[in-house]
């Protein structure tokens, strides 16, 4: 029964993927199929054993495999808010070698979007129409938000340290080079002061180590706070996370409701960030079909949430709240996040999709929206009815 | 500039001599294509160990004390015949820096090769954890022999209840931070087709975690049996937790007194326990409940992973040995107040810890007290030693009540000079 002790010098083996794959198959899928009895994700309802068996030989060339991809899913049966994917990339080529799985999360999470369907790019922020008027009475602070993988390299699930180092060494030689109004700094986690640290609190930047069973169960919270870190603008409205959920957040906010302005900034220092990168060999992961490509199969596409904060006492308990959301294509949430409930009538409304439409596409239905959700509310204030301005179904 | 400099020189050899001195991150820009995977096997040679090495800087646990570049160079590319990797072995140990005044031991083993394979690392935390127990010449007894015990019957006055505890791996299964699902249900199968097996007074029943009914899983709770999914950063980082709750249980007699987890912290943790203070019972019935369950297994070809130079084969490095744990609830009132009572402690090679638990503190004035030790000392030898221990403190607390003065016993020896 004693595994003989060979040493054997192997090519790499990351932390946590696996040439364990290979012991893994002495044993039949039917006796390594998960328990999936109890759950409620879009993995748990796509995986079939027949499909785990077909897919469970293979591995990416960086040696992430299935059991990689779904561990997360198998770990958190479910989420009390939102149904959650239950499954992660550990690098770009997973949505290749595990299409079988992926393509139908994907279909399932992103509203129908097929495998065959070609994904639209556009940062174009002049093509935006209105934005710069949203009711600061209401809308109390505007803000997009997207993330980016560099091409190249493993995914947060997967990486090493060496590659997670080298995400963070290439992040701030680019950010350096930023101008302007985008000239910032770059804030390691594992060396901030304390009062650096309280600033980035204060300003509601600072982003902790992950807490959620999604995300640790994953492996992303792995060598932290190693290569992680926070670089803003002086303005503070230009922010980027490194190597949080994903190789890089970048995020664009103000106070106020000139969602215009935000977006602005988002597409100009997007662009600027790519064109950093290119200088130095390096894209973004991006192809026709997905879009930019991220950790989440969620945030396939645009990774794009754009957001506001506002003030909706009155519409947020209308019996026809979540119609009108559902019409406008928008989703709520609590002012702390996704995993948090409204407090005292404020409410973070932000775009539900990320893939099948442009970044232009979802900022217009989210400063459209946002717009029509503040007119019904000063409606319901006069006590007066919202049934004449009722969406259509975007 | 790195860059510039990179983009001078052509050529892809000169690019690997870089990364092969060191210079790891500057090739990278430069090797990698914008369209070209990155293989696992190209990996080694654009990450040096240097580039993954960890930072251990406010680290304070036995891992980050005995881990050097040096070491992880040599060890970073080897595998375990069951694939698990040094990287895997002390991730828990970089995620946890550790505590100020409690010194954990950072790292777990995936696989019962994983001492030998990593033998640099894993020696020198044995010797740290084990008082100098060096596992290259020093051999651990075993000894399993309750019969050898004298005087083990504690005053009920003093001690309300007793309770030994070790665990068992089940040799060519991987261990609970490497293991697969497959592997793991085969430990619950083996385990308890075994535990079926038992009679008489050891004769019992085993609950799955995943389908015990809502009053079941309350009277464990009432009986202090129930474990549940670990929460410590300590073991959910050493992916102990993957798959929770597939294939765990907890097997008890139907006299509640001798008690299995299985697939929790290690394949199997064993426990005995009474109230009240007949700690020979106790240990009686742990060592004839642990030989049964070694022979039932090994009817059907199995047996536990064991050898000459580290005892018995657990996750931990902190566990090797024995694996034993051997304690009482003990009241003390008078002796807790003293303030020799941590130096009386030490010198008997005992340590006190909370009702709940090791992480719990003391509420009153009553204490666990259990050994120190787990690897170099036989299991008899252990629990002879807590036994001693525990009726010395309970003479002490006597003294105190009438009025006398105690003295602080001399310590027992140990490897360490």
């Amino acid at each position: 029964m004693l595994n003989s002790p060979q040493i054997r010098q192997q090519g790499s083996t990351m932390p946590f993927g696996n040439t364990h794959n290979q012991m893994k198959m002495k044993y039949t899928s039917e006796q390594e199929y998960p328990d999936l009895s109890k759950h409620n994700n879009h993995m748990a309802k796509i995986l079939t054993p027949a499909m785990y068996e077909r897919l469970r030989s293979k591995q990416t060339p960086s040696g992430f495999t299935l059991d990689d991809v779904i561990q997360t899913g198998v770990d958190n049966p479910g989420h009390p808010f939102i149904m959650t994917v239950g499954c992660v990339a550990g690098d770009e080529e997973t949505y290749e070698v595990f299409k079988e799985l992926l393509d139908p999360v994907i279909e399932d999470r992103h509203g129908g979007y097929k495998p065959s369907d070609k994904h639209k790019t556009d940062l174009n922020p002049s093509n935006l129409k209105g934005g710069d008027d949203l009711d600061s009475n209401y809308v109390l602070s505007s803000r997009v938000r997207t993330g980016r993988s560099v091409r190249g390299f493993c995914l947060p699930p997967h990486c090493s340290r060496g590659e997670r180092r080298a995400v963070e060494k290439l992040s701030i030689e680019a950010l350096a080079s930023l101008s302007g109004d985008l000239k910032g700094k770059y804030y390691a986690l594992k060396n901030m002061t304390e009062a650096e640290q309280q600033q980035l609190i204060d300003d509601h930047f600072l982003f902790d180590k992950p807490v959620s069973p999604l995300l640790l169960a994953s492996g992303m919270g792995r060598d932290w706070p190693d290569a992680r870190g926070i670089w803003h603008n002086d303005n503070k409205t230009f922010l980027v996370w490194v190597n949080e959920e994903d190789h890089l957040r970048v995020i664009s906010m103000q106070k106020g409701g000139n969602m215009k302005e935000v977006f602005d900034r988002f597409c100009t220092g997007l662009t600027k960030i790519e064109t950093l990168f290119k200088e130095r060999s390096h894209a973004f992961m991006w192809n026709e079909h997905l879009g930019y490509v991220l950790t989440c199969p969620s945030n396939l596409g645009t990774g794009l949430r754009a957001g506001v904060h506002v003030k909706l006492p009155n519409m947020s308990k209308h019996a026809k709240f979540e119609e009108v959301l559902k019409k406008l294509r928008l989703q709520k949430r609590g002012t702390g996040g996704v995993d948090t409930a409204a407090v005292g009538g404020v409410f973070d409304i932000s775009n539900a999709d990320r893939l099948g439409f442009s970044e232009v596409e979802l900022v217009q239905m989210v400063v459209d929206g946002v717009k029509l959700l503040v007119e019904m509310e000063k409606k319901l204030e006069k006590g007066q009815s919202i049934d004449d301005i009722m969406p259509a179904q975007k | 500039m790195a860059s510039s400099f990179t983009r001078l020189i052509s050529g892809r050899n000169t690019a690997a001599l870089l990364a092969s001195l060191g210079a790891g991150t500057m090739a990278t820009g430069f090797l990698m294509s914008e369209t070209g995977p990155l293989a696992a096997d190209k990996k080694t040679k654009l990450y040096p160990p240097s580039s993954d090495f960890p930072d251990l800087r406010k680290h304070n646990n036995c891992m980050a004390a005995a881990l050097t570049p040096a070491i992880y160079a040599k060890l970073r590319d080897k595998v375990t015949p069951n694939n698990w990797t040094l990287d895997q072995s002390i991730q828990t140990g970089v995620d946890n820096p550790g505590h100020p005044f409690i010194k954990t031991v950072g790292c777990v083993a995936g696989d019962e090769e994983s001492y030998e394979v990593f033998a640099e690392l894993f020696d020198p935390v044995i010797k740290d954890r084990h008082n100098g127990y060096d596992p290259r010449t020093m051999k651990h007894p075993t000894d399993l022999d309750s019969s050898k015990i004298t005087n083990a019957v504690f005053d009920e006055n003093y001690v309300l209840s007793s309770r030994v505890r070790t665990g068992r791996s089940i040799r060519g299964l991987s261990l609970p931070p490497a293991c697969s699902r497959a592997e793991r249900r085969e430990v619950e199968r083996v385990v308890v087709t075994a535990l079926a097996g038992l009679k008489g007074d050891l004769a019992g029943r085993y609950y799955g975690l995943g389908d015990m009914t809502e009053k079941e899983q309350q009277q464990l709770i009432d009986d202090h049996f129930l474990f549940d999914k670990p929460v410590s950063p300590l073991l959910t980082c050493a992916f102990m937790a993957r798959d929770w709750p597939d294939a765990r249980g907890i097997w008890h007699n139907n006299e509640k007194t001798f008690l299995i987890w299985v697939n929790e912290e290690d394949h199997t943790r064993v426990i005995s326990m009474e109230k009240g203070g007949n700690m020979k019972r106790v240990f009686e019935r742990f060592c004839r409940g642990l030989k049964q369950v070694e022979h039932l297994i090994q009817e059907r070809g199995w047996e536990f992973m064991w050898n000459e130079h580290l005892g018995y084969i657990l996750t931990c490095p902190s566990n090797l040995g024995t694996g034993l744990r051997a304690g009482v609830h003990v009241r003390l009132p008078k002796l807790s107040q003293d303030p020799r009572f941590s130096k009386i402690l030490d010198n008997l090679r005992l340590q006190k810890r909370g009702t709940g638990g090791v992480d719990t503190a003391a509420t009153g004035d009553t204490f666990d007290i259990s050994n120190n030790d787990r690897l170099g000392k036989s299991e008899v030898e252990l629990v002879q030693l807590l036994v001693d221990g525990v009726n010395h403190l309970i003479e002490c607390e006597k003294k105190l009540e009438k009025g006398q003065d105690i003295k602080v016993p001399a310590p027992i020896t140990q490897f360490r000079k």
